[in-house]
């Protein structure tokens, strides 16, 4: 089976964000760039089924600036077996980051695409749905859990819904995935896994290659804008038993909360 | 002209999802009045009568079959199908894990733009925006439409419902079109207790690491059930096999924005912070007076949570006795 696997580059969590002074992005500086944690649980998944089916192939495909390269090479050293890197700009929206992926799926005869639930960047967690429509497949998101049938035809997949009900999903594929965490552990990359990721080949396309040269983005981004500051409320003194019950009374009767 | 604003409502249970509502205030607030359509099979007309109280005056019911039960497919190809000749300016449905699920396939099928879990939105003749965070809430931004329809969810508990006069709500009942769906629910696992949905509800009560076992968020669980609130978790204490993942508040877990968050024994790291910080009031219980948690909390109590908790639990039934 064709495993393709969609990964994208972030921040990390702990990187301090920074305005630009127009206020139309942050500041890309300092930035420490890592695989969005969601996509490694998609990665581990691609390797498995390939372990699983033993046959197939995972590509990994990642859209962006020249940095996501990194990104596309700790997969291959996790164990993908090829890489596509769409040469893109890191503004793009949703729309033509779908429109791309979809391309490089389409072009690539993709029969099985995993994704994060959602990039911990922007959380839209809406690609895996636009690639799946423009690929005319279905989707199915938030997945704890994958079994393709016997005939490679069809899968099930476990869905979390709310209150902590799952889904149980039938579905034909090709079909687009996206996981949540929990489905597995991601296993670290072994060092000939390393050495073959640094000289792996990537392959490269633009959004001309994919031939997406006149499409245009749906959506613009401005206004970034720092969230009013939480400031520290008063720290309620007292033995245990009067701080239960002024905690009470002040949620009561100032906060209005219960 | 595109000018109709389209609000996708949300039926559990037979009555509508709180988000609902609170979509609705807030167009009504900037002077738009949505069409609010709802799917489903046999719809009941209380529904025409819940929106109207809340101030709706168009309600349509996209009924079929097939959309008796929720599918991506279903609901995505449906609404397209009734929404293409429309040609709405903007399309709305609570950021709930059906809204999260079927709208980005929507927004694909229409061609246009979205912007997921928003925190605001405007609607103004010719130019749609919407806000939300990201960065794990570090900060926010604009997102402005520029083609289409503009197609957004919002946040569940940050927009109040809406307080004008009730009207008597016209229905139209639509035939709908869920055209084929590949992807079908074969079997639904419900979760051995009923619980409350973490992103939905108006209290929750949460415990970190410092519960040292899953047996110990019982005393949690008693709290919340004395108040109906639901119950989260730190990844700490998740990762420690305390609690199931669909708990998780924060960056990796779920977004919450309750109107009372009190965090036990939680630190406050800046990934579990992304998840609560738009909570209108925080509670923060911990033993070391320096927990970043309590830079953030309204109110702070600075002591054992398993000492507290019970306290807090029996205060909370006499308070509830009283009234
Ligand atoms: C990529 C990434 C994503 C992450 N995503 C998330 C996420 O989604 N959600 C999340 O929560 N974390 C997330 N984390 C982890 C986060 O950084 C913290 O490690 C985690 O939130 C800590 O959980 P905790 O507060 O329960 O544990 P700790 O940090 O260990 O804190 C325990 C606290 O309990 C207090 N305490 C101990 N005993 C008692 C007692 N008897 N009574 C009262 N107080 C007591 C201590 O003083 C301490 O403050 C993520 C980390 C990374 C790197
Ligand atoms: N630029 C990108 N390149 C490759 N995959 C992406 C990109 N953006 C998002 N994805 C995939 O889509 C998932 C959801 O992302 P998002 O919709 O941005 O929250 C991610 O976990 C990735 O698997």
């Amino acid at each position: 089976m064709n495993v393709f696997v969609l990964l994208k580059q972030v921040p990390d969590t702990e990187t301090k964000i920074r305005i630009k002074g127009d206020g139309s992005g942050i500041e890309s500086g300092d930035i420490k760039w890592v695989l969005n944690p969601y996509d490694e649980f998609a990665i581990e998944e691609g390797i498995k089924t390939k372990e699983k089916l033993k046959e197939g192939a995972v590509t990994v495909v990642g859209c962006g600036p020249d940095r996501v390269v990194d990104a596309l090479r700790t997969a291959v050293a996790m164990g993908a077996d090829n890489a596509i890197h769409i040469k893109a700009e890191d503004t793009l929206d949703t729309y033509l980051v779908g429109k791309a992926l979809a391309a490089a799926c389409k072009k690539e005869n993709a029969e099985l695409i995993l994704s994060g639930k959602q990039a911990i960047d922007d959380d839209q967690a809406a690609v895996f749905g636009f690639v799946a429509e423009f690929l005319d497949v279905p989707s199915i998101s938030v997945v704890v859990k994958i079994d393709i049938a016997a005939d490679k035809k069809s899968l099930k997949a476990e869905r979390e819904v709310e209150g902590g009900t799952k889904h149980i999903i039938e579905s034909s594929l090709p079909a687009v995935i996206a996981v949540n965490k929990g489905i597995n552990s991601p296993r670290y990359a072994s060092l000939p896994g390393i050495m073959k990721a640094k000289k792996k080949e990537i392959k490269t396309y633009t959004l001309a290659d994919l031939g997406l040269g006149s499409e245009s983005a749906r959506t613009k981004d401005s206004a970034y804008a720092l969230p009013p500051e939480r400031k520290a409320g008063i720290k309620i003194a007292g033995d245990a038993k009067a701080q239960a019950h002024e905690l009470v009374r002040l949620l009561r009767e100032e906060a209005k909360v219960i | 002209m595109a000018s109709e604003t389209v609000l996708i409502g949300e039926v559990k249970d037979g009555h509508l999802k709180r988000v609902t509502f609170e979509i609705l205030g807030e167009a009504l607030r900037q002077g738009v009045e949505p069409t609010v359509v709802l799917l489903g099979q046999n719809l009941k007309e209380d529904l025409k009568a819940e929106l109207g109280q809340h101030g709706a005056s168009k309600v349509v019911f996209l009924e079929h079959e097939a959309l008796a039960s929720y599918s991506t497919e279903g609901f995505a190809n449906a609404l397209h199908a009734f929404l293409s000749p429309l040609n709405p300016s903007a399309v709305i449905a609570g950021a709930t894990s059906q809204g999260k699920d079927y709208l980005p396939r929507l927004a694909a099928k229409l061609g246009v733009g979205f912007a997921a879990d928003c925190t605001e939105f405007k609607i103004a003749p010719g130019a749609v925006s919407a806000r939300r965070p990201v960065y794990a809430g570090k900060c926010s931004k604009q997102v402005n439409f520029l083609q289409g329809a503009a197609v957004f969810s919002i946040r569940p508990n940050v927009l109040a419902v809406s307080t004008v006069h009730a009207k008597t709500a016209t229905i139209q009942k639509v035939a709908a079109n869920p055209g084929t769906i590949r992807a079908k629910l074969v079997e639904t696992k419900a979760s051995a207790a009923k619980k409350v949905e973490l992103t939905e509800a108006d209290v929750i009560v949460s415990g970190g690491r410092s519960l040292k076992s899953a047996d110990a968020f019982k005393i949690l669980f008693e709290m919340a059930d004395t108040i109906g609130a639901a119950v989260g978790a730190s990844r700490a204490a998740v990762d420690a096999g305390y609690a199931p993942h669909d708990m998780q508040v924060g960056q990796t877990g779920k977004t919450v924005s309750p109107k009372l968050y009190i965090a036990c024994g939680i630190s406050g790291a800046i990934q579990h912070l992304a998840g609560m910080r738009t909570s209108k009031v925080i509670v923060a219980i911990n033993k070391d007076p320096e927990a970043p948690i309590f830079s953030k909390a309204d109110y702070g109590i600075v002591g054992d949570l398993f000492e507290l908790v019970p306290l807090l639990t029996a205060e909370l039934k006499a308070l509830k006795a009283k009234s």
